[in-house]
């Protein structure tokens, strides 16, 4: 008996081996949500990578004007930005630019969601200070943060404190209703369960609405993080003194686009690195959170 | 432990449409250590009630006692389990099972020992210090059973606490509640839709008619006891079935009824 039981299961085993089915291409790559090899997910990757700076040379290559050196062509080559950056870095104290706007972007994004995130939860658990906030945050959300540069500059001059309240308007009004509608989406059950097991409000509020909003608002911060680089760059090159915009800005007049695309490129990574911070820290602060961030 | 009593318990909700009587002057009184069950069709406002049982919900009219004594607000005193089992994701399961001790501030010494116990009843050994995410469906309720029952609560509120769970599962949920329930004695208040899970569970049962919620037929269980599994094929099971789904279904009809008639 036992050793039928074992020879049937041999048997199926090597049968699925030998008869494992072959899907078509179509059934592979093109049935929406189906996961693809893990192989063909990075070279994908690589080959993407790989095409835009293809894409890029030929770009550099066709419209090369024989006439002014490589680097004052309008589309430079990958090679010549990549000697571009390191010269920006020896020499034109590049790194001090992307030490200010650095500064800025912590400075103007701590300021917003130090008064962003309380007023948000208080205004996704309280209906009364929602009621109140709502209806004017929700109108200057659609205001742009750079259509209100030249009234801060009248305002505020062209000083640091102009370039802060800039990135505050664009990540503000955004991340204040974002944790409204994550404060509001803890689940009521939530906080019954504790009310019948004794807790008071406080206590409520302290070890159940707040610990539950907490991995959604960092995603939020993550998110709106992104977001304050674009108003950043924006203020810096509507007037700044220094900062990785005022650097574009000034590049800009002397014909350099190899130095405009290195800075642009500087911007990505640091954002690239801001994010996977977030990222880091989702991972280590929440390892409860089912969801896993890539 | 305790009673529980609703004295005239009427709810309404109102809509666009005018008042809704969700509750029509419940009245009805659970003796210390019994395990009462109500069944009725979706939507007859059992799951109302017992929020109101629990203080969660304030009922517009009428009066829920425990030990006569009003209990309007939510307290230890009436422990809830609830079907989406609502553990705390950031919490171990041991801290999830301790968190109403941690409120009362009990000594991490005698919390530990209380979960400790409850971890091994509840058949989770090994799965103190894990969080609720690792847990399957069913060791996910029985944590949250086992939280509430760390409480020391008098009464235990219990709303569809297994209706998500696969019908098998189910079944060794509904044993293992016996058992807890003959070890611990507490009062129950268990609302169900599910009719063999009531009788199985049950000392009496409350069959509650449809919109505006009333108590139609009460049916007392007398199924000895402790009841183990085999009981579900005996005859007499198959009679108190064959009751209740008898006035279930009247009052599925008549809500289907009064559904086309609104339409």
């Amino acid at each position: 008996m036992n050793e039928r039981v074992k020879a049937t299961r041999t048997m199926t085993a090597s049968s699925a081996a030998t008869r494992r089915r072959r899907r078509s291409f179509a059934g592979t790559y093109l049935t929406p949500k189906r996961t693809i090899p893990r192989r063909t997910v990075l070279i994908l990757g690589i080959v993407g990578f790989v095409a835009i700076i293809a894409v890029w040379t030929l770009l550099a290559l066709i419209t090369n004007d024989s006439s002014v050196s490589l680097s004052l062509q309008l589309i430079p080559r990958p090679d010549v930005v990549v000697v571009a950056w390191i010269d920006m870095v020896e020499h034109l104290g590049f790194l001090s630019d992307v030490a200010w706007s650095t500064f800025r972007i912590v400075a103007g994004f701590a300021l917003a969601a130090l008064i962003a995130v309380p007023l948000g939860l208080l205004m996704g658990s309280f209906e009364i200070v929602r009621s109140f906030f709502q209806p004017p945050i929700n109108a200057i959300r659609y205001m742009p943060a750079s259509a209100f540069i030249p009234l801060l500059i009248l305002v505020q001059g062209l000083g640091e404190s102009e370039k802060l309240t800039v990135i505050w308007i664009g990540v503000f009004f955004q991340l204040v209703l974002m944790v409204m509608d994550i404060a509001h989406r803890v689940p009521a059950e939530m906080l019954n369960v504790a009310y019948t097991l004794g807790a008071s409000r406080w206590t409520v509020f302290r070890k159940v609405f707040l610990p539950a909003t907490f991995p959604e608002v960092v995603d939020a911060l993550r998110i709106t993080m992104g977001w304050a680089w674009t108003y950043l760059i924006v203020a810096e090159l509507v007037a700044a003194q220094a900062g990785i915009g005022n650097f574009i800005l000034i590049a800009e007049r002397f014909f350099r686009a190899d130095r405009i695309i290195a800075a642009i490129i500087t911007i990505g990574v640091l954002g690239l690195i801001t994010d996977s911070l977030f990222a880091a820290y989702h991972r280590w602060a929440f390892p409860y959170v089912e969801k896993l961030h890539p | 432990m305790s009673d529980i009593q609703f004295v005239e318990v009427a709810m309404s909700f109102p809509t666009r449409k005018g008042e809704v009587r969700a509750l029509d002057e419940i009245s009805l009184s659970v003796p210390d250590g019994q395990f009462a069950c109500i069944v009725g069709p979706s939507g007859c406002g059992k799951s109302t009630l017992l929020s109101i049982a629990a203080g969660l919900v304030t009922p517009t009219h009428g009066d829920v006692l425990v030990d006569g004594r009003p209990a309007s607000d939510p307290g230890p005193d009436r422990g809830m389990v609830f079907q989406s089992y609502s553990l705390y994701p950031w919490l171990s399961v041991r801290r999830n099972i301790e968190f109403g001790l941690e409120i009362k501030r009990t000594p991490k010494a005698e919390r530990h020992r209380q979960s400790s116990e409850l971890i091994h009843l509840m058949k989770l050994d090994g799965f103190a210090d894990v969080f609720p995410k690792a847990l399957s469906g069913g060791m996910k309720q029985r944590a949250a059973i086992a939280r509430a029952i760390a409480n020391d609560p008098q009464i235990l509120l219990m709303d569809e606490p297994f209706g998500a769970l696969d019908a098998l599962t189910r079944q060794v949920m509904q044993e293992m509640l016996t058992d807890i329930w003959q070890r611990f004695r507490k009062t129950v208040l268990f609302v169900t839709h599910d009719i063999d899970e009531a009788i199985f569970l049950g000392d009496v049962i409350y069959i509650m008619t449809n919109r505006p919620g009333r108590i139609r037929t009460t049916l007392q269980v007398d199924l000895p006891r402790p009841r183990s599994f085999d009981m579900v094929s005996a005859p007499h099971f198959a009679e108190l079935r064959n009751q209740v789904v008898g006035v279930i279904h009247e009052e599925s009809l008549k809500a289907v009824e009064s559904e086309l008639a609104r339409a």
